[in-house]
């Protein structure tokens, strides 16, 4: 696959995993995955850097797992589904980690807020067009 | 023979599990979607299938990126709760029907419908969360499952039109089944939901309840909907509810809805039950 214009590169704050995100982040995914197993989770959770050091990450990649940057995680190639296996190491929420990436400062309980009323509004966040 | 006696379509959410896991079900948060679900058990438990087909993905538990299979179907005795991170739930083990699961996939494939043929797949919140849903808390699941496992994460997905037609060719296995076997089928996952990036959170429930509509009584309307209209609609997971499709292929072109029930949110996702029955039992 090329890494071609797409229609849903218009979609604001959205990170659709394709082909090109699948090549980036094979190797942050499959890190996350990792943690499936307790042994896994044990050992990285003695000494994260020696235990992520085992997965050939990017150094971009490494900062942005270490630092816990959840947006950055998925600009660099990861899928929610794969880094949300890290937030629940971390023993982190579905509604802490939307938080973290809502990218306004958001607090667990205001995502949580915004969750119970209705959640977050399609009005203005169809298109890259309809946002400021 | 085999007859497929009914459809069932429920979203997977992993928060449904843990509520009834530990024991949260008449919180105040959780009551009203519990008793929500509760005519959909009273319905279950009349018409007791005696296999549930369970339509449903994998999120990064059995499978991963070494491989991803569009479509892939359990032939295995049993099939044991996944570990995703915080040890396996504490479900009863879901046992198989390996010699029908067998049958649909050769039916399957001498219909041209290219299935990966799967023994050993620890099953996650996708396929227990639904049963939970409709059988609560049993010492033993009261049916065999045959998990139906399809890919939802990786773009591209199958179109919905591919697993209507999916859900087809799975009735006519079922119908050419020689031993007398009452079939449900599942189509889980969905309705909309976002749990990634800067718009997560997003909830579309206006397009979900249309979506509702036309699933029940105007498939063909819906089942060419563009994969971008789903991501833009219903957020970048609410295409996981192209699953139901599979479960509605499989019924009658006229069906009757037996019972419907949505609740806006549970967790980050708009929740939706769906039982179907055909009109001509
Ligand atoms: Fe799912």
């Amino acid at each position: 696959m090329t890494d071609q214009e797409r229609d849903y590169h218009d979609i604001p704050g959205t990170y659709v995993f394709d082909g090109t995100h699948y090549r980036k982040g094979y190797y942050l995914n499959m890190f996350c995955m990792s943690l499936n197993k307790q042994e896994n989770r044990d050992e990285f959770r003695k000494d994260e850097e020696a235990y992520l050091a085992k997965f050939p990450v990017t150094n971009e990649q490494r900062k942005a797992l270490l630092e816990r940057n959840w947006l950055e995680m998925l600009r660099l190639g990861g899928n929610i589904y794969y880094t949300f296996k890290l937030a629940i190491f971390d023993g982190m929420t579905m509604q802490a980690a939307g938080a973290a990436m809502s990218d306004s400062g958001m607090t667990e309980e205001e995502f949580k807020h915004m969750m119970i009323t209705g959640g977050r509004p399609i009005d203005g966040n169809r298109s890259k067009k309809e946002t400021k | 023979m085999g007859k497929i006696i009914a459809g069932v379509g429920t979203s997977h959410i992993p928060a449904i599990g843990a509520a009834v896991d530990h024991n949260k079900t008449q919180e105040a948060y959780w009551k009203p979607v519990f008793d929500g679900m509760e005519p959909a058990k009273k319905w279950i438990e009349e018409v007791k299938p005696d296999v549930c087909i369970v339509v449903f993905n994998d999120h990064a538990s059995a499978f991963s990126l070494e491989s991803i299979s569009t479509f892939a179907i359990g032939v295995a005795p049993e099939f044991q709760p996944a570990d995703e991170g915080y040890g396996p739930r504490k479900v009863p083990v879901v046992k198989g029907n390996p010699e029908l699961a067998w049958h649909i996939t050769e039916s399957l494939i001498m219909d041209e419908f290219d299935m990966t043929i799967v023994n050993e797949m620890p099953v996650d919140h996708g396929l227990t969360v639904p049963l939970s849903i409709m059988f609560g808390q049993p010492e033993e699941w009261p049916c065999e499952v045959i998990p139906l496992c399809v890919n939802v994460i990786q773009y591209p997905q199958p179109t919905g039109n591919r697993c209507f037609n999916l859900g087809k060719a799975i009735r006519k296995a079922v119908e050419s089944y020689p031993k007398d076997t009452k079939v449900a089928v599942f189509g889980t996952g969905g309705l909309s939901h976002q749990l990634q990036g800067e718009r997560a959170g997003l909830i579309n429930a206006d397009y979900d309840e249309q979506w509702l509509d036309d699933l029940v009584s105007a498939p063909e309307k819906i089942k060419h909907t563009s994969h971008t209209e789903y991501l833009r609609e219903t957020g970048s997971e609410g295409i996981e509810a192209i699953m139901w499709f599979i479960m509605r292929g499989a019924l009658d072109e006229d069906v009757e809805q037996v019972y419907r029930f949505t609740h806006c949110p549970v967790s980050n996702t708009h929740y939706g039950l769906l039982v179907l029955e055909n009109k001509d039992k």
